[in-house]
């Protein structure tokens, strides 16, 4: 029973921290490419990369200050979304896919090169930058604090904060673009685009600045993540977060302004419930020893949501906020 | 071009008087000005709204689209008639942008539309349908209406955020929008997804959204194909009232009594090329019209002397080419009898 609750709170700790943060806003970012817009992004982590990678080269490489980094990780993103946007967003939606999940890996490997290592700090990546931004909490970031049962340290406290507040922020933003004519329009363009270039609207434009949004976003997610570990590591940017983004969209609901947070939140809190669970049960002797050890614990997990995603496809393929009126109109 | 397709204008004014809409003359003024107009490929019309020149375009060997001249009467309904493959929808993508021909040059009222994307053909007031409708099935019916209204601040990504600056010119449009429902026998669905509708109804509704944007000139492409009769009576209506607003109406269709029914002008291709051009009463008369459909020989098996005659023919061609330089055909014809 203790050990029940102590999953409960650690998975709870979880969800409620910047990992959670991160996931949301990679996700809201994805929420307006692929949900409103039906841009098929599949490296939303390169654009956290070049936010999270902004702010460690800028503070720590350059010296400069680290609102400063925002901007540049801000800029870099846009440029980025620029660039993938320029040649392929007047083509199909598959060659935006192609370009995306191959500059997302391209620039991780970039970053973790030996040739990048001057700038990057290679594969053992750059600190030390984020002490400008802990230092604005208003309570003592180096003491830890216990809420419900969990032990959170100051910053750890002070990064979850600030970005659950932007998370409330850009979950604004979003709301009020869709709901807007230019909300629609970009969701015509989901449906057809061809009828909506017939109708007089310059669907080009409307796709870059969907990229361009979703992209800022997500860098803003990048950012959240690397401040909250204190580190920057290319490595921490593999593309598969990029998937998991999307299960997180698809869990919580594609096209509804709050389904990538409580996606967010319930994927982290599953994932780390399964983790301490079963690694629980299996100290417990509970599940015996030759069926599963502790070390394949960190595999299962994974196994386990994959399951938990079918069940949810099959059940409920809206999502949990999703119409589901609107998902069987493809079905017809 | 046969030459006895060229009418006199009593001719025309005559068989005029049997449409069902004669006795309705005001209405029809571009009807009445192309009365006179000889039924010519190419002709020029008194008012055009759209002129096409030497319009080509070419899929690989294919010649999709070679038409050399044509007009469109302003006001007008013109009917777009032709076999399967004749080119009729890919005229209809270069007109609007959405194909860029070889060569050739077109205009709308003297604007030259040559290297303009689909959106600003469209903002021009050049609408068009599709053939396979578009009805974007996740919008609901109103939202559908709505995208079609031009020049929307809302639709700004900045003056989005502001409701303030877009609320009121919404408020204008979605009235604009229930009043153009309640005429396509729409409104009792605005709140559904567009995706639920019939066939028939994506066909009024995808129409009713072109006409959000206040067009002057309506493209559609099969508007009936696929819509029950009594839909098809309807659709007919609609279409006609768009010509009594002063819009001037290109359509393609299948179905000759349509077309018959409500187009003043008739332009029959086929393999890319404008065959004959006419009063809708002047094409089921024209013979290319009718070899275009049925093929040249639809009517009579070929007799014994009719295959010799196409033997010789062919034989004359084939030595035509191998002898290279030819000094008169004659010669070699006999010189092949022998």
């Amino acid at each position: 029973m203790g050990d029940l609750i102590n999953a409960l709170a650690v998975a709870g700790k979880s969800a409620l921290g910047f990992q959670a943060v991160f996931f949301a806003l990679l996700a809201i970012g994805l929420n307006v490419h692929f949900g409103y817009t039906g841009l098929l992004n599949f490296g939303q982590i390169g654009f956290a990369l070049l936010g999270g990678f902004g702010i460690a080269i800028s503070v720590s490489q350059w010296g400069l200050n680290f609102w400063v980094g925002v901007l540049v990780g801000l800029g870099a993103a846009v440029v980025l979304a620029l660039l993938l946007g320029l040649p392929t967003l007047r083509l199909r939606a598959d060659y935006l896919a192609i370009a995306t999940i191959a500059t997302a890996e391209g620039l991780r490997l970039l970053f973790r090169s030996v040739s990048a290592s001057g700038v990057t700090g290679g594969t053992r990546g750059l600190s030390a930058f984020n002490g400008d931004f802990v230092s604005l909490a208003p309570w003592d970031t180096g003491q830890r604090y216990s809420i419900l049962g969990t032990r959170w340290s100051g910053g750890e406290l002070w990064v979850a904060l600030v970005g659950w507040v932007l998370v409330a922020l850009l979950c604004l933003l979003v709301w009020l673009l869709v709901r807007s004519p230019w909300g629609r329009v970009l969701k015509a363009i989901r449906e057809d685009e061809d009828a909506v270039r017939a109708l007089g609207k310059n669907v080009y434009l409307y796709k870059m600045q969907s990229l361009v949004l979703g992209g800022v976003i997500g860098a803003l997610g990048g950012m959240v993540y690397v401040v909250g570990t204190g580190a920057a590591n290319p490595d921490q940017f593999q593309n598969a977060n990029t998937f998991l983004a999307y299960a997180v969209l698809i869990l919580g609901g594609a096209a509804r302004v709050l389904g990538p947070v409580v996606g967010a939140v319930i994927l982290l809190f599953v994932i780390q419930f399964a983790d301490t669970g079963l690694r629980a049960l299996i100290s417990n002797g509970i599940i015996p020893e030759g069926l599963l050890s502790a070390t394949d614990v960190a595999q299962i997990r994974f196994v386990l949501v994959g399951l938990g995603l079918m069940l949810l496809l099959v059940f409920r393929p809206q999502g949990i906020f999703g119409d589901r009126r609107e998902v069987m109109l493809d079905a017809r | 071009m046969p030459a006895e397709n060229t009418p006199t204008g009593a001719h025309a004014a005559s068989l005029g008087k049997g449409s069902p809409a004669g006795g309705r003359a005001p209405q029809r003024l571009a009807q009445a000005a192309l009365r006179d107009v000889p039924w010519e490929v190419g002709v020029a019309k008194p008012d055009p709204a759209i002129v096409v020149e030497n319009v080509t375009r070419t899929f690989g060997g294919l010649t999709a689209v070679s038409v050399d001249r044509l007009e469109v009467q302003r006001g007008g309904i013109t009917g777009l008639i032709g076999p399967n493959g004749a080119g009729k929808t890919t005229l209809f993508n270069l007109l609007t942008g959405f194909d860029q021909p070889n060569t050739g040059t077109w205009s709308f009222d003297g604007r030259p539309l040559g290297k303009l994307a689909p959106h600003q053909v469209a903002r021009l007031g050049v609408v068009r349908t599709f053939q396979l409708t578009k009805a974007l099935s996740r919008l609901t019916v109103l939202e559908n209406m709505l995208l079609g209204a031009q020049g929307q601040r809302g639709e700004s990504f900045l003056r989005a955020l502001v409701p303030g600056t877009w609320r009121s010119q919404e408020k204008a449009n979605t009235e604009k929008a229930l009043d153009l429902l309640r005429r396509f026998k729409l409104d009792a669905k605005k709140d559904e997804f567009a995706g639920t509708l019939s066939g028939g109804q994506r066909k009024l509704l995808e129409m009713a959204r072109a006409l959000m944007s206040d067009p002057q000139v309506v493209m559609l492409d099969e508007p009936m194909a696929g819509v029950n009769p009594a839909l098809t009576q309807s659709l007919l209506g609609h279409v006609k009232d768009l010509r009594e607003e002063g819009m001037t109406v290109i359509f393609v269709e299948h179905d000759m009594d349509v077309v018959r029914d409500i187009s003043d002008w008739v332009v029959v291709m086929a393999a890319g090329r404008v065959i004959a051009e006419g009063p809708p009463e002047s094409i089921s008369q024209n013979q290319a019209v009718v070899d275009a459909y049925l093929g040249a020989h639809h009517d009579a098996p070929l007799t014994v002397e009719e295959e010799d005659q196409v033997l010789a023919e062919a034989e004359r061609r084939i030595a035509h080419e191998e002898n290279g330089e030819v000094i008169d055909s004659d010669t070699t014809t006999r010189g092949e009898g022998r």
